[in-house]
């Protein structure tokens, strides 16, 4: 069963921040923003493989040994992420393995011109999670529904590079000030609504909204989003 | 029907959604709303990348089954087919989006309350702590009573339209007030106008009609 969070928020992991370092090394910029590139716990480094191609290998030719090596990479963190947001040990390993599940089964729905591999696995992750924890399945938007609104046709620059655009993500993360950092970490670990983040922040609840929309200005602002 | 809705979701809302924290009446409207909404679709990717984003940065938890093993299950699983959907050939197909349509289900006809002249309400699902979900019919011209709230509300229109101190509100356009806001929406003439409607708390009537006006708020 899954648990309230009960960690303090304190324990989340800092996002592979270069800010700290340069405060206290301040003449080892450079090396600081090299540090942005490795996670903060693994030792392989992440921008050189291509998981996009890897789920792409899943869903052309059943290649085992591809998910082997998505099973190795996203399984682990996918089990840590549930954990942080409160889950028992014994349901963290099942929502993280039916979710290996379903990476397996449903790699030909993944759309690299869409997203990263890692975030269309971190939805299919929070889409079971609401499945098991609300009994019920998440209400969608659906292209298929008469009532659909499309896009007007987006102009054709350049080819979405799925995993370059996952990068540059974790650097603006990575770069955001620590107070608006805070806010987006626990609204992604606190299955908790803005109010009571607030309050656990002892901060009004227009601060966290700015903080927020700040956060985000500048995460959509490097996908190259103006809004 | 085909013009943009220029009131637009919170950031907040979105990422909760995003992160799929966001309570199931609430998340019954985001999800309406991006049915018509490219704009803020386009928001939702940003926020869903930055959960991406958070997972890649994740430390690892050790997993006690292995890939091979985990393959082993899948072939031999069924595989659970997901029921066909049933095809709604409606008229409503394609007024109401999706999510609302799979909430009515096969709940037809729909009980409408009557909530005072021209106004009448249909709930959906959900309960008062969580937040409600119903449909609001509106008379066209009908001038609703000023109210605040004690919870939130968060509106968006279907059909119709209507105005108030936040703006003119038309299909698409999503409206969110809580207890500091107090309004009086008055409906567009000439079309009815029909709304989404989540409610957490209750409605309370203001000036001096509200002694006679607050027993039909009860939504």
């Amino acid at each position: 069963m899954i648990q309230a969070a009960t960690a303090d928020w304190a324990d989340y992991p800092a996002f592979t921040a270069p800010t700290p370092a340069r405060k206290r090394f301040p003449a080892a910029a450079g090396v600081a923003k090299m540090s942005a590139k490795t996670t903060s716990a693994a030792t392989v480094n992440t921008d050189t493989v291509d998981y996009s191609a890897l789920v792409q290998a899943v869903a052309q030719g059943r290649d085992r040994d591809a998910f082997g090596r998505l099973f190795a990479h996203y399984a682990p963190r996918l089990k840590s992420f549930l954990l942080r947001q409160g889950a028992d040990d014994a349901s963290a390993e099942d929502l993280a393995q039916e979710a290996m599940l379903t990476v397996w089964r449903k790699a030909g729905l993944f759309d690299a011109s869409k997203s990263s591999a890692g975030t269309w696995i971190f939805t299919i992750a929070r889409n079971l999670r609401i499945d098991a924890v609300r009994k019920a399945r998440r209400p969608e938007f659906d292209a298929e529904d008469p009532a659909f609104v499309t896009e007007a046709e987006p102009a054709a620059d350049q080819a979405f590079d799925a995993e370059q655009t996952g990068a540059r993500v974790r650097a603006a993360l990575a770069e955001l000030p620590e107070e608006q950092a805070t806010v987006v970490r626990l609204s992604f670990f606190e299955d908790k609504p803005h109010a009571e983040i607030a309050e656990k922040l002892a901060l009004p609840l227009g601060t966290v909204k700015s903080r927020l929309r700040l956060a985000m200005k500048r995460i959509r602002t490097c996908l190259g989003d103006e809004r | 029907m085909n013009a943009l809705p220029r009131h637009h979701l919170d950031e907040d809302t979105l990422v909760a959604y995003a992160s799929g924290t966001l309570a199931p009446a609430a998340s019954v409207m985001v999800a309406s709303h991006l049915t018509l909404c490219p704009r803020c679709r386009k928001a939702l990717a940003a926020a869903e990348a930055v959960g991406g984003a958070l997972l890649e940065s994740e430390s690892t938890a050790a997993m006690k089954t292995s890939a091979e093993a985990l393959l082993a299950r899948a072939e031999v699983a069924p595989q659970t087919l997901k029921p066909a959907r049933p095809v709604n050939d409606n008229r409503d197909a394609a007024l109401l989006p999706r999510p609302v349509r799979d909430l009515i289900g096969d709940a037809e006809p729909l009980t409408w309350r009557w909530m005072g002249p021209g106004v009448r309400y249909a709930h959906l699902a959900g309960d008062e702590k969580e937040g409600k979900v119903g449909l609001l019919k509106i008379a066209p011209g009908t001038r609703l009573p000023k109210h605040g709230h004690t919870g939130e509300e968060f509106t968006m229109v279907l059909a119709g339209g209507y105005a108030d101190e936040g703006g003119h509100f038309v299909r698409g356009d999503v409206e969110w007030a809580d207890g500091a806001t107090v309004h009086q929406p008055h409906a567009d003439a000439g079309e009815e106008c029909l709304c989404l409607v989540v409610t957490k708390g209750t409605l309370k009537a203001k000036g001096l009609l509200a002694p006679f006006i607050q027993p039909l708020m009860a939504i």
